[in-house]
């Protein structure tokens, strides 16, 4: 045992630390593709107070500390950095109060997502955030990720619900932001800064989660495409009628196929696109913003419109598109997801741009996500192994990036900078912007001992 | 002969303790295909239906986790190691992650060759262990008459009264602890097996189909009568019966346990136990046999003699519920005031994805009402030997099973698996409940019994 490790098991007992290679070797990579690198030990802890003091000798002793949950990332932003100390959090899983009165719940950040959604369901409310990975994805990685999902569209994403958080600063320190408060303009607003911070500023070790009513009804419908863009126009056209669903997903037509030989569910195999289209709230409201979509689609060139039948069914079908980015790991070994994102209106160019970008580089890209928000998750199907190809998807990557950037939109939409978009970040967002987030770096964390080397160097 | 310490220690040690520090190479998993390892994208949507990973919260306990050893291993960047070793038996190898994986990973023929790796490079052998594994997986596992003899032994002290006298007497008490556990895990041996049950051929008045039936070994020593009751419920649907007396062992428990390459003669010589141009099907009622059995095809894919032959097989075997859902069930006229619940074997809704049809089967009986079990999928704990080289986990596993059948309150627990059956039965035998545990068939079996009494 090294010595980094036999001083953290003095700190936390033995079950607490990890650092024989067949541990190390678990926890060198998250859910992103081709990143991957040794941690130099791992850490459990179970309290505030254990990862303050894990911090402190961190700090103490010049070492990275690279906090993940249960590493499901898509950025490589829990990735270890060399001799780092990964401090996992999923053993922090307490659920502290649900709060029925102010509709909010608190929990430790190794909660996972579901939990929270089965929680506030019982309670007849709803935590909107659902991101592809909420089966195990923790809150915590949700919170420093600012994850979105299905419902970004009608309901926001993480950050809009988060109240409150503690925070384990990068000395050690331990503080809180936020309350129960629906208004609270005391002092900045540092809550916000730790949301999506990546793991960069400090460690999140508690948050505290605004719920809402849970809506009275809901319909899920599913649209037909013979054409990809005409599924984009549907889309940019449903949100000009000014209707917000909750949820207008995009499978084309390599995704409905992946995803159709996991989930068995009779998606319509030969469709070049689908749309998932659900509205909730009011019933009235929602037969008829139904009965809105269904023509709309259909008047621009859906060949056919289906209501799923039952709860469960529109269940089975919003699970089933949560699994596309892995079902499509069936075409091939590496499956490299992008979620380049567009304003609304220029939907069908970034899905044209992505087609003939693929065509152009000879790269197999299959298309999904979350088209209501804008959100697109391209996803080259490669192999890497094979370097001349890997070559080709960088460049492809690159340039639908670039034009995602100058169509007014972002490089990353929900998953994040981590190390996979680092590169691309300056030019999306401006050498003066980036200088700003050095600086609030530095502040918060001046020996760069918190994931460093994420986000920019 | 081992002393009673030394089979203690066996007992316990199957998967475990060896000379520290034991380090091997691999040959299977760098035989086996890359793109079966690289298939896995650590995406992370099977940990949340890991049973161990449920429970310790640690990668190395996970799938993801264990397929990136693997991979370390393939790739020379690891050697297969003790703590390799001990890992890959502390899997239940109950196949959940494969029906969670939306990427289609085949973790089972993964965790098949990493098992062999473990044995060939001999990282948890010790005398004992050995000598257990001699005894049972290389021996009486692969010699029918052999483990009938074992059987009829453990009946005799069972039947006897040995036993009786054995445990009123507190003599298990002499006995280490885990050991004394392993006595209460001892399915109970029927009095009669398969062969003296069943007729090589049995002919119903209006016969459709033609089926081989497989009669299986703990299913065959301990449950000959739910093979009974199979050959019943096909009679009963038309379906004329073919049960060799003589059937060898359908290799999944050296599949399991990291002998593939007896695995291998296991399959060859069964490939001869039917004429399968002549059956319309060949029905197991063992979950976990069942599984294996469909695998014969891929097991033997290299075989230049076997291949085509095993291929043959694996498209005709069915599990019975299967097949009954795909000739369709008859309705038994007698009904069955009830309540029972199902619980899933791991090789069936995981190992096979048939989840279905065991449930038409239940609601095929008139009257008896099925009241779904929480988390029915997942692993009893039994997961073949696993109860006996990982007590701790096992019973972690069967006291959760437990505490969801108790919320269904059913009077009746259905399971289509020996190993799940025993161990839920040792469950109700401890715990004193009036819980009876039956297979699916053997309850349809008792429905078309009363309906003949009552015309």
């Amino acid at each position: 045992m090294h010595k980094v490790a036999a001083d953290l098991t003095r700190i936390l007992g033995s079950q607490q630390v990890l650092w024989e290679r067949e541990h190390l070797a678990t926890y060198g990579f998250d859910g992103t593709a081709a990143l991957e690198a040794p941690a130099g030990c791992v850490v459990l802890p179970k309290t505030t107070a254990e990862v303050s003091e894990i911090v402190r000798y961190a700090a103490h002793n010049r070492i990275p500390v690279v906090a993940r949950g249960s590493g499901t990332g898509l950025s490589g932003g829990s990735v270890p950095v060399p001799d780092c100390i990964v401090l996992c959090l999923v053993q922090m899983n307490r659920v502290l109060e649900l709060d029925q009165k102010n509709l909010t719940i608190h929990v430790e950040s190794g909660v996972v997502t579901q939990k929270v959604t089965e929680l506030a369901e019982a309670a007849g409310l709803l935590y909107p955030p659902d991101p592809g990975s909420m089966k195990i994805s923790t809150i915590g990685g949700n919170v420093a990720e600012n994850s979105g999902g299905l419902r970004g569209l009608k309901y926001g994403v993480t950050r809009d619900y988060v109240m409150g958080l503690e925070v384990v600063l990068a000395n050690g320190e331990v503080v809180s932001f936020g309350n129960k408060c629906v208004k609270d303009v005391a002092g900045y607003s540092m809550k916000d800064v730790f949301i999506g911070s990546e793991g960069t500023l400090g460690i999140i070790t508690k948050v505290l989660l605004q719920l809402v009513p849970k809506p009275q009804a809901k319909k899920t419908l599913l649209a037909t495409f013979s054409q990809m863009d005409a599924a984009a126009e549907t889309v940019s056209a449903i949100i000009a009628a000014k209707i917000i669903p909750c949820t207008l997903e995009f499978l084309d037509r390599i995704t409905i196929r992946c995803v159709e030989e996991y989930a068995h569910l009779g998606l319509p195999l030969n469709a070049e696109a689908i749309l998932l289209m659900e509205t909730d709230g009011h019933p009235a409201v929602v037969e008829e913003e139904a009965r809105q979509m269904a023509e709309i689609a259909r008047g621009h060139g859906a060949t056919a419109v289906q209501l799923a039948k039952s709860e469960e069914e529109a269940i089975q079908l919003a699970a089933a598109r949560r699994a596309a980015f892995s079902a499509l790991a069936r075409v091939s070994p590496t499956t490299i997801l992008e979620d380049a994102t567009v304003p609304r209106s220029e939907l069908a160019n970034m899905i044209r741009f992505i087609q003939q970008t693929a065509t152009k580089y000879q790269v197999t890209v299959g298309t999904f996500g979350h088209m209501g928000d804008g959100n697109l998750h391209p996803t080259f199907l490669t192999n890497e192994k094979n370097a001349a190809e890997m070559a080709r998807v960088e460049k492809a990557m690159e340039e639908i990036f670039d034009y995602a950037v100058c169509l007014g939109g972002t490089i990353t939409g929900e998953h994040g900078v981590g190390l996979a978009k680092k590169a691309f970040l300056p030019k999306a967002i401006g050498d003066a912007s980036l200088g700003l987030l050095r600086q609030l770096k530095r502040t918060l964390d001046p020996d760069n001992i918190l994931n460093p080397g994420k986000i920019f160097d | 002969m081992a002393t009673q310490e030394e089979l203690h220690r066996a007992v316990v040690d199957i998967g475990r303790a060896s000379p520290e520090g034991r380090k091997g190479t691999a040959k299977y998993l760098k035989l086996l295909d890359y793109s079966v390892l690289q298939q896995c994208i650590h995406c992370g949507m099977c940990l949340p239906t890991c049973p161990t990973y449920d429970e310790t919260k640690l990668e190395r306990n996970s799938p993801r986790g264990r397929i990136a050893l693997m991979r370390h291993i393939a790739e020379d960047r690891l050697e297969v190691t003790q703590a390799f070793g001990r890992e890959l038996y502390f899997c239940l190898g109950c196949l959940a992650c494969e029906t969670a994986c939306p990427a289609g990973v085949h973790y089972g023929e993964m965790f098949e060759n990493a098992r062999s790796d473990i044995e060939q490079a001999g990282v948890l052998r010790n005398g004992v262990r050995d000598r257990v594994r001699g005894l049972t997986l290389r021996w009486l596992f692969t010699r029918p008459r052999a483990l009938r003899m074992a059987g009829r032994l453990t009946w005799f002290y069972q039947a006897s009264g040995l036993e009786f006298t054995v445990l009123k007497l507190k003599l298990t008490r002499l006995l280490p602890t885990r050991l004394r556990a392993l006595e209460s895990l001892t399915p109970r041996v029927q009095s009669h097996f398969s062969d003296a049950l069943i007729r090589p051929v049995e002919t119903p008045p209006n016969q459709k189909y033609r089926v081989g039936l497989l009669t299986g070994c703990v299913q065959d020593l301990a449950f000959s009568h739910v093979n009974r009751d199979t050959a019943d419920v096909l009679l009963a649907n038309g379906c004329e019966v073919i049960t060799p007396r003589a059937q060898f062992c359908c290799g999944s428990i050296h599949a399991h346990n990291g002998e593939l390459e007896l695995a291998k003669q296991m399959a060859q010589r069964n490939l001869g136990t039917f004429e399968l141009e002549r059956l319309d099907a060949v029905i197991t009622n063992a979950a976990g046999c069942g599984s294996h059995l469909k695998n014969y095809g891929h097991l033997l894919q290299d075989d230049p003699i076997f291949a085509e032959r095993a291929t043959q097989w694996s498209a005709k075997v069915r599990d019975i519920h299967e097949w009954l859902a795909e000739i369709g069930i008859r309705t038994p006229a007698a009904s069955v005031q009830q309540t029972v619940t199902y619980h899933e074997a791991c090789h069936l809704c995981h190992g096979q994805k048939i989840t279905r049809q065991p449930r038409q089967v239940l609601r095929a009986i008139p009257g008896l009402e099925l009241t779904e079990l929480p988390e029915s999928t997942w692993c009893c704990g039994s997961a073949g030997i696993y109860n006996i080289t990982q007590p701790e986990m096992s019973q972690k596993l069967l006291q959760r099973k437990m505490a969801n059948i108790g919320k269904t309150a059913a009077q009746i627990v259905a399971s289509a698996n020996p190993g799940c059956s025993v161990q839920l039965q040792t469950a109700v035998h401890n715990l004193n409940l009036k819980l009876e545990i039956a297979h699916p068939i053997s309850l349809l079996a008792r429905a078309y019994r009363k309906s003949d009494v009552q015309g």
